[in-house]
C-alpha cells in the first residue's frame, strides 16, 4: 500500500504496511538517523519527532496514520555544516556524552521553544521530563535550552547562561 | 491536567446547565434560610501547638489516616510545597485554588484550635465563621469519629509552617457568596458518625469507617443529584463522574469484566494495577497513591468493604466470565482500527509484548473498554496517564499529537470491538473532539 | 576488503577513508593483567618497559603513520562510548607529534588494523593508550628530527618543530612531516625516553577542543552502528524468554516462517531468531514467537527482591571464598567510641537509552563483525570459537553504540549477529534488542553488601578499622563462547565460565575496599561469591559505588558521634597530598565552612575517593533539601573536584564528572532491579525508573585540577563512589536519618523519618 509522506517538507511515495512505526520508516526507507529506537513504548523520548508542530513518539504513530501531515525530524532543524539555533547551542554547550538520546531531546526542546520562545527554569525541566537520558548529561542539555533561549532574544551574553 | 476529587465541580460540559439549574435552586433555598443558618461565629484564635505536645503515636495515625483522606492531592499545588494550598480546581462555574492547611498562623491553620478544625471538617466552616465548599467533602468528614480527627489535627499541625496566602477563588456570580453554601447544606449535609453493623466482622466495619469517611469514595463512584448532592440509597455506588472520567459502579452493576475481589482490589488500591483490571487512571491516580502509603491492613479493610458492595447492592451487570478475544472478528469490521492498533498499542497491549509476558492486564479485563460511554478509553488514549504510585508502576503515553479524532474513534471501535461483548460505541469522533477540546483547555 | 566496508566507507562511518594495511600487531597471548585490568582477555606484555598500552605493542607503525602528504593516522585499541575519547587522543597525538589536530585521523579498535588493547574499561583508555599515543608520538617525533637533521647537516637538538606539521633548521630552512616520513620506517619499538613536549608549550593538549565526534550527533547524520545500511541487509530480531536464565517452551515456528516478509527462522540448539526484510517484519514475527509460554529451573533461585535485608540475605546464602584485601596492625590507643553498621546494593541495569545492537556479515568463509562492545578483539575470540572459525576469518570492527558503561547486551548481540549471519551467508545481518531485551537479558551490575566496624580512640583518631565485602563477580567478560547467551544456547552449549575474582589492586568487588586514608589496624576481607543468581557483570565502578559509599558513610557516622566535622575526619587521617588538594578544592568551591547547618530540611555532604586507589581523585559536595512529607530530596547543587593527571580536554573531563554524578545519583537514589520468582521483573523503563529531569540536581560544578604534563589517570568512574556516598550523608546532615541500603529512595526515606 502506497503512503504519502510528508518529511522535513519533502513529499516522499513508499510502498510499505501502515501499521509500521513511523520510526522504522524514516530510518529504513527515508534513511533519517535522527529518531532513535530506544523502547519502542512511548517510554524515554529517543524516538521524538514533530506532527504537525506538535512533538510526538515516532516509535508509537503507525505511518499511516501521518499520511499527508508535517513531519519534522532533527535533520530538518539544520545540518553539521548549518546547524540551527538548538544544535548550535548543544554544540556550543558540547552537550552529548554518547548522545544517543540528544536528537529527541533537540526535537522536545524545539518543540517548548515554538510554543514559548521564552520558558523559565522549571517550565524547560517540566516540558523535558518526557525524555530519559542515561549518561547524565541533563546539566548541559539545560544549560543548551537556555542558550538557545538567551542567542534567540539576544539579549544576554553567553556567560551568562552558564551558572 | 487540573486535578480535583470533588466530582460535580468538574463535571462535562455538557451537563453544565443542568449544574446552573441546579445552583439556582440551592439559591433561592439559600437566600430563604439565610437569616437564620448562615450566619457561623468566628472562633478564637490559639497559638500554634508544638509537635511535643502530641504523642508519637498519634501522629502517626494521624498521617496514616491523611494518607487515606488523601489530603495532600487537593492541598498541594502543581510543584508546590506540600499541604501549601494552591491547586487550582476547575469547574463548569469557575475555578476554585485549595487552601494553606500548614500550621502557618498567617496563612495556614496554625491559629486553629481543635475544635476549630472539628467544625472545619464536619459542618464546612472556617475558623473565622465563613461557608466552605463542598469542594471539601465534609459530609464525608462527619462520619470520621472524634479521635481519628484529633489525629489528623495533630497530624497537620505538625507540618512544616508555609507562608502561602490563599488565592481568590474564581467563581461565576453569584456563587462567590458563600452564606449561600448554608442552604445547600440545609438540604445535603445530614450525615452521621459511622457506627459499625454488628452483622459484619471488624474488618468490613473498618473498611465501610474508612471508605465512607474519610476516604470518600461514593464522592466519585455514586451519581449526585441536580444541586451536586450524593445520591443515596439503591443509586449509592452506582457510578459517577469525576474530572470528566466515569468513575465506574462498585455494585452490583460493576461493569468489570472480571469481577473484582478483594484481593483483586487490595492489589489495586495498593499499587495502581491489578493483573485482571485495568489499571488506576485519571483521578484514581491520586486515590492509590495516598493508599500506596497507607498502612496495609487498613487499605484491605476499604478493599473487603468495596469488594462486598456489589453482593449488597444489586445492579444490572450480567456476570461473564473472561471474555474471549474477537480479534479476526474485530479486525474485519474496523480494518483501519486494526491497523492504528498494531502500529501504536500492539507493542505494549499485544500478547507476546513486553508488558504481557510480564503480568500486566490485558485489554480485555479493562473496565474503560466495557463502560458504556467510550469517554474513558478516548481519554486514555488522547492524554495517556502517569504511574499512579510513583515512578514506578504502570503509565501510558498519550497519543493526542499523533492520532486524529477519526484515528481515535477508529481505534476505540476496533478496541470496543475486540476487548468487549457490549455494544458498539457510537458518535465516537465527536466523543473524541470533545475530549480533546477539554483537554486542551487550560 | 570486503564489498560491505567499502560500502561503508563510502557512507563514511569510518573516519579516513583510506584502507590502511595491517601489520606490526603483536602476537596474541593472553597477559597478566589482561584486558588493562578489566577482566577480558588481552594482549602479552613485550616490552614491560614502555609505557602504556605500548608495552604490549612496542612498535611505532602500529599505532602512527604519516603519509607522503602529512596526513596523520593515529590507531588505537580503545575505542569511543561517548566519553569523548576520539577527541582526547586525537588531542595527545597532536600534541605530541606537535601537529595541528584537524590532520590527525583516529581509527578505534578493529581486529585488523589496530593494536590490541584490551577492553575499554575501566578508566583506562587514557592510561593506556593515552599514554601509548603520547610515546609513541614524541618517538616519531623524535625520528623526524633526528632525519631531518641528518639531511641538515645540524645537530638533531637544534631541529625543532612548530606545531603546523613541519621541522624546522635553525637557519630557517623547512621540511614538511610527511617528505621526511617517506624517508623514514616507523617499524620499529618505541624507546621509553624519548623527550615529552613540555607542558608549557602545549598547544593542544589540556585545551577545550570541541569533540569531534558531536556534530552528528546533533543533526542526525550517521554517528551510530545503529545507522549503518549496507546494501542487501536483512533485519533479524532474537527470541528468548523474558529474562536471562529462561526459556520458550514451544514457540510458533510455523506460523512465523509463513508470515509474508520473514525471510528465514533460524533455530539452533536453544538459539531462535527471525530473519526479514524489513525491521517492523522481524519485531512482529519476534512477539509473535515471545507469546509462547516460558519456563526457568528452580534453583538457582533468582535475588529476593526488595529490601536491604533482602539483598544481605540472598547474598549471605552463598558460599563464600575470603580473599584477604588489608591486614595491617599498629599500635593505637584504646577506642573510645565505635560504629558498626551494615551497607548494602541492589542488584542495577545498565539500561543503556539505546539497546544493544550489531551487523554481521558471512561472506567466503570470513565474518565480518560491527559491534560497540567494549572489547572488540574479544568479540572476535568469542565469535570464533562460537562459529568455529579461526580467528583470522573474524573481523571484529568497532562502530559506536549509546552509552555504554560495563557489560551490557553488546557482546551478546554481536554473537547473535554472527550466528545468524552464518545461517544466511552473503547477506549483512541488522540485529538489535528489543528494549525488555536489554533489561531481560543484559548482565546486571551485581548486588552487593558490607559490614564496617570502626573505632575512634581519644584523640579523635581511628585506632581501628574493619570492612568486609560480600559479592559476585563483576568481571563475567566474555572471552570465549561460554561468556554469551548464544554459546550458552548452543548445542553442546558452552558452559558458562566460573567467576573469578580481578586481583587488586584493581580489584572487583574489593575494587576501593582498602582505604586510601591512614587508619591503624585495618583488616578488609573480600567474601568473593562466585555462584550468581541473576547474570552479572561489570557495571561503572564494579564494586567501588558500594565500598567508596560505605567507607564515606562510616567516616561521617563516626564524625557524627564525635562532633567532628566530616572535611577535618578525612584530613586528618589522609597523607597523600593529591587527596587532601582535591577535597580541599571542592570543599572551597562549594564554601563549605559557611554550609547551611543541617535543620531537618536542609543539610550539606561531601565526600572523597581516588578511583581503585590509582586512577583519579575526586570530592563532592551536594547541598541537599529533603521534602519531609514525602521523603523526595532535591539535589540544590552539587561540586566536584577532580585531579587526573594532565587533563587531556578539561572540559571532556567535566562533562564525564558530570554525567557520573547525575548517574550515581540515579543509581543510588532511585535505583533496583525487581525480580519475580520466575524472573526479572523490571524490563521497562516503567518498571525501571531512573532519574528525569525534574530531580537532577539544580546546579552542578566540576572543578578540574591543573596538573600540568603529570601522568594521565582515568576519570570516568572516579564520581560514582563519592557522589553515592556524599548523597547519604547529605541526607543524614539533613534529617538526621542514615540510610544504608540503596536506593536511597524517597520511600525509604519517608519510612525513616517517620511521620513529623
Ligand atoms: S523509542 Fe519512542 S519513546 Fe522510546
Ligand atoms: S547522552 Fe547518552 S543517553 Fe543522553
Amino acid at each position: 500500500m502506497t503512503v504519502t509522506l510528508t518529511v522535513n517538507g519533502a513529499d516522499h511515495a513508499l510502498d510499505v504496511d501502515p501499521a509500521t512505526p513511523l520510526l522504522y520508516v524514516l530510518r529504513d526507507d527515508l534513511e533519517l538517523n535522527g529518531a532513535k529506537y530506544g523502547c519502542g513504548l512511548g517510554q524515554c523520548g529517543a524516538c521524538t519527532v514533530h506532527i504537525d508542530g506538535k512533538p510526538a513518539f515516532s516509535c508509537l504513530t503507525p505511518v499511516g496514520a501521518v499520511a499527508g501531515r508535517r513531519i519534522r525530524t532533527v535533520e530538518g532543524l539544520g545540518s553539521a555544516g548549518a546547524p540551527g539555533l538548538l544544535q548550535q547551542a548543544f554544540e556550543t554547550e558540547q552537550a552529548a556524552q554518547c548522545g544517543y538520546c540528544i536528537a529527541g531531546m533537540i526535537m522536545r526542546a524545539q518543540a517548548l521553544l515554538d510554543r514559548n520562545p521564552d520558558p523559565d527554569e522549571a517550565q524547560i525541566r517540566a516540558h523535558m521530563q518526557t525524555n530519559l537520558c542515561r549518561c547524565g548529561t541533563h546539566m548541559r542539555i539545560l544549560r543548551a535550552i537556555r542558550r538557545a533561549v538567551a542567542l534567540r532574544k539576544g539579549t544576554q551574553s553567553a556567560q551568562e547562561v552558564r551558572r | 491536567m487540573k486535578r480535583t476529587r470533588w466530582a460535580p465541580w468538574r463535571a462535562g460540559r455538557g451537563t453544565a446547565g443542568r449544574w446552573v439549574a441546579g445552583g439556582v435552586l440551592v439559591c433561592l433555598v439559600g437566600i430563604g434560610a439565610f437569616l437564620g443558618i448562615a450566619y457561623r461565629s468566628g472562633l478564637p484564635p490559639v497559638s500554634p501547638p508544638k509537635v511535643e505536645t502530641f504523642p508519637a503515636e498519634t501522629l502517626a495515625r494521624g498521617a496514616a489516616l491523611a494518607a487515606i483522606g488523601d489530603c495532600i492531592v487537593c492541598h498541594t499545588a502543581d510543584g508546590g510545597v506540600p499541604y501549601a494550598g494552591g491547586r487550582a480546581l476547575a469547574t463548569p462555574f469557575g475555578t476554585l485554588y485549595s487552601t494553606n492547611i500548614t500550621p502557618d498562623p498567617e496563612t495556614g491553620i496554625g491559629t486553629w484550635s481543635t475544635d476549630a478544625f472539628k467544625r472545619a471538617m464536619r459542618d464546612g466552616v472556617s475558623r473565622d465563621g465563613s461557608h466552605l465548599y463542598p469542594a471539601l467533602p465534609y459530609d464525608h468528614y462527619r462520619q470520621v469519629h472524634d479521635g481519628d480527627l484529633d489525629a489528623i489535627y495533630a497530624f497537620l499541625m505538625t507540618r512544616a509552617p508555609v507562608v502561602a496566602p490563599a488565592r481568590a477563588n474564581d467563581l461565576i456570580f453569584p456563587l462567590g457568596f458563600r452564606p449561600l453554601l448554608a442552604g445547600w447544606k440545609l438540604l445535603f449535609l445530614h450525615q452521621e458518625e459511622f457506627t459499625p453493623r454488628p452483622d459484619r466482622d471488624a474488618a468490613w466495619n473498618r473498611g465501610a469507617y474508612l471508605a465512607e469517611g474519610l476516604g470518600h469514595c461514593s464522592g466519585c463512584h455514586s451519581p449526585r443529584n441536580l444541586a451536586g448532592a450524593e445520591e443515596t440509597g439503591t443509586k449509592a455506588y452506582s457510578g459517577g463522574l469525576a474530572e470528566g472520567w466515569a468513575a465506574p459502579a462498585l455494585n452490583g452493576s460493576s461493569p468489570a469484566a472480571v469481577p473484582w475481589t478483594a484481593d483483586s482490589l487490595f492489589t489495586y488500591l495498593r499499587t495502581g494495577v491489578d493483573g485482571r483490571h485495568g489499571a488506576a487512571a485519571g483521578p484514581m491516580g491520586p486515590v492509590v497513591h495516598g493508599l500506596s502509603r497507607a498502612p496495609e491492613a487498613d487499605v484491605r479493610a476499604i478493599a473487603t468493604y468495596i469488594a462486598s458492595l456489589s453482593a449488597d447492592r444489586p445492579g444490572t451487570a450480567p456476570k461473564t466470565p473472561a471474555l474471549p478475544e474477537r480479534t479476526a472478528e474485530a479486525a474485519r469490521v474496523n480494518p483501519a482500527g486494526a491497523s492504528l492498533f498494531a502500529g501504536a498499542c500492539a507493542g505494549c497491549h499485544e500478547d507476546g509484548a513486553p508488558m504481557m509476558t510480564q503480568g500486566r492486564p490485558g485489554l480485555s479485563t479493562v473496565t474503560a473498554l466495557q463502560l458504556d460511554r467510550p469517554d474513558n478509553a478516548i481519554r486514555a488514549i488522547l492524554q495517556g496517564f502517569h504511574a499512579p504510585t510513583g515512578p514506578a508502576g504502570p503509565a501510558m503515553p498519550p497519543f493526542a499529537a499523533s492520532l486524529t479524532d477519526t484515528q481515535v474513534a477508529d481505534l476505540a471501535a476496533y478496541l470496543r470491538s475486540r476487548f468487549s461483548d457490549r455494544p458498539a460505541w457510537t458518535a465516537l469522533e465527536t466523543a473524541a473532539a470533545t475530549v480533546r477540546q477539554e483537554e486542551s483547555q487550560p | 576488503m570486503s564489498p560491505a566496508l567499502s560500502s561503508l566507507s563510502r557512507r563514511g562511518f569510518l573516519a579516513g577513508g583510506a584502507l590502511v594495511v595491517s601489520f606490526a600487531l603483536a602476537p596474541r597471548a593472553f597477559a597478566q593483567l589482561a584486558g588493562g585490568g578489566e577482566g577480558g582477555a588481552g594482549p602479552a606484555v613485550l616490552a614491560p618497559d614502555l609505557k602504556g598500552s605500548l608495552k604490549s605493542t612496542p612498535w611505532l607503525d602500529a599505532w602512527i603513520r604519516i603519509d607522503g602528504d602529512g596526513r596523520v593516522t593515529v590507531f588505537t585499541g580503545k575505542v569511543e562510548l561517548g566519553q569523548g575519547i576520539r577527541t582526547a587522543l586525537t588531542q595527545v597525538a597532536a600534541e605530541e607529534l606537535d601537529v595541528p589536530p584537524a590532520t590527525v585521523t583516529l581509527v578505534t579498535a578493529d581486529t585488523e588494523r589496530t593494536p590490541d588493547e584490551g577492553l575499554t574499561a575501566g578508566s583506562h583508555s587514557m592510561q593506556d593508550s593515552g599514554t601509548a599515543i603520547q610515546n609513541a608520538a614524541a618517538n616519531v617525533r623524535m625520528l623526524l628530527a633526528a632525519e631531518a637533521a641528518r639531511g641538515w647537516g645540524v645537530p638533531t637538538e637544534e631541529v625543532t618543530t612548530g606545531g603546523d606539521g613541519r621541522l624546522h633548521a635553525p637557519d630557517g630552512r623547512v621540511l614538511a612531516y610527511g617528505e621526511v616520513a617517506a624517508r623514514l620506517s616507523l617499524h620499529m619499538q618505541a624507546v621509553p625516553d624519548a623527550p615529552l613536549r613540555k607542558p608549557s608549550d602545549y598547544r593542544t593538549l589540556g585545551r577545550e577542543l570541541p569533540r569531534v565526534d558531536i556534530p552528528a550527533k546533533l543533526t542526525g547524520g550517521a554517528a551510530y552502528l545503529h545507522d549503518m545500511r549496507l546494501p542487501g541487509m536483512l533485519h533479524a530480531r532474537v527470541v528468548r524468554g523474558p529474562s536471562a536464565g529462561t526459556s520458550l517452551q514451544a514457540p510458533d515456528l510455523d506460523g512465523v516462517a509463513r508470515m509474508p516478509g520473514v525471510v528465514t527462522v533460524v533455530r539452533q540448539g536453544g538459539f531462535l531468531a527471525v530473519v526479514a526484510e524489513r525491521q517492523w517484519t522481524a519485531i512482529q514475527a519476534m512477539r509473535h514467537l515471545q507469546r509462547a509460554a516460558y519456563g526457568r529451573p528452580a534453583s538457582p533461585p533468582l535475588p529476593a527482591d526488595g529490601s536491604g535485608d533482602a539483598v544481605a540475605a540472598t547474598l549471605a546464602a552463598l558460599p563464600a571464598r575470603d580473599i584477604a584485601i588489608m591486614d595491617t596492625s599498629e599500635p593505637a590507643g584504646p577506642a573510645v567510641r565505635s560504629v558498626k553498621a551494615r551497607y548494602t546494593r541492589p542488584w542495577i541495569s545498565h539500561g543503556s537509552i539505546g539497546p544493544s545492537c550489531a551487523i554481521a556479515h558471512y561472506v567466503d568463509g570470513t565474518m565480518t563483525v560491527w559491534t560497540h562492545s567494549q572489547g572488540t578483539f574479544d568479540v572476535r575470540r568469542v565469535v570464533a570459537e562460537l562459529l568455529g572459525l579461526p580467528a583470522e576469518r573474524v573481523h571484529a570492527i568497532h562502530a559506536e553504540g549509546a552509552g555504554c558503561y560495563g557489560q551490557n547486551g553488546a557482546d551478546d548481540v554481536a554473537a547473535d549477529a554472527a550466528v545468524i549471519a552464518r545461517a544466511v551467508p552473503g547477506r549483512p545481518i541488522r540485529l538489535q534488542w528489543m528494549r525488555e531485551q536489554e533489561f531481560g537479558w543484559e548482565p546486571l551490575g551485581p548486588g552487593m553488601m558490607t559490614e564496617l566496624e570502626a573505632a575512634l580512640g581519644a584523640d579523635n583518631r581511628i585506632v581501628s578499622w574493619r570492612h568486609a565485602v560480600w559479592s559476585n563477580p563483576h568481571n563475567n567478560r566474555p572471552v570465549g563462547a561460554g561468556g554469551v547467551l548464544a554459546g550458552n544456547e548452543a548445542d553442546p552449549p558452552f558452559p558458562v565460565p566460573e567467576g573469578k575474582p580481578i586481583p587488586m589492586p584493581e580489584g572487583d568487588g574489593s575494587r576501593n575496599s582498602n582505604p586510601l586514608y591512614s587508619f591503624a589496624n585495618t583488616h578488609v576481607v573480600y567474601h568473593f561469591l562466585k555462584d550468581m543468581p541473576a547474570r552479572v557483570s561489570a557495571l561503572r565502578s564494579l564494586g567501588a559505588h558500594l565500598n567508596v559509599f560505605s567507607i564515606e558513610s562510616m567516616l561521617d557516622e563516626l564524625a557524627a558521634g564525635a562532633g567532628i566535622d566530616p572535611l577535618a575526619i578525612r584530613l586528618d587521617h589522609m597523607q597523600d597530598e593529591r587527596a587532601r588538594d582535591v577535597m580541599q578544592a571542592a570543599t572551597d568551591r562549594f564554601g563549605w565552612s559557611r554550609r547551611p547547618k543541617g535543620d531537618g530540611r536542609r543539610g550539606c555532604g561531601m565526600a572523597f575517593a581516588r578511583y581503585k586507589n590509582l586512577g583519579a581523585y575526586c570530592a563532592v559536595a551536594l547541598e541537599v533539601e529533603v521534602d519531609r512529607e514525602t521523603g523526595r530530596v532535591l539535589v540544590r547543587r552539587a561540586v566536584a573536584a577532580v585531579d587526573c593527571g594532565q587533563p587531556a580536554n578539561p572540559d571532556g573531563v567535566r562533562n564525564q564528572i558530570e554525567g557520573a554524578m547525575v548517574q550515581s545519583l540515579s543509581w543510588t537514589g532511585r535505583e533496583a532491579v525487581r525480580f519475580a520468582a520466575d524472573r526479572r521483573a523490571s524490563f521497562d523503563w516503567s518498571s525501571y525508573p531512573i532519574l528525569r529531569f525534574d530531580d537532577v540536581p539544580g546546579s552542578v560544578e566540576v572543578v578540574v585540577m591543573d596538573r600540568p604534563g603529570a601522568p594521565f589517570l582515568g576519570t570516568a568512574e572516579a564520581g560514582q563512589g563519592p557522589t553515592a556516598a556524599a548523597l547519604a550523608n547529605a541526607i543524614a546532615d539533613a534529617t538526621g536519618v542514615r540510610l544504608r541500603d540503596m536506593p536511597l529512595s524517597p520511600e525509604r526515606l519517608k519510612a525513616a523519618i517517620g511521620p513529623v
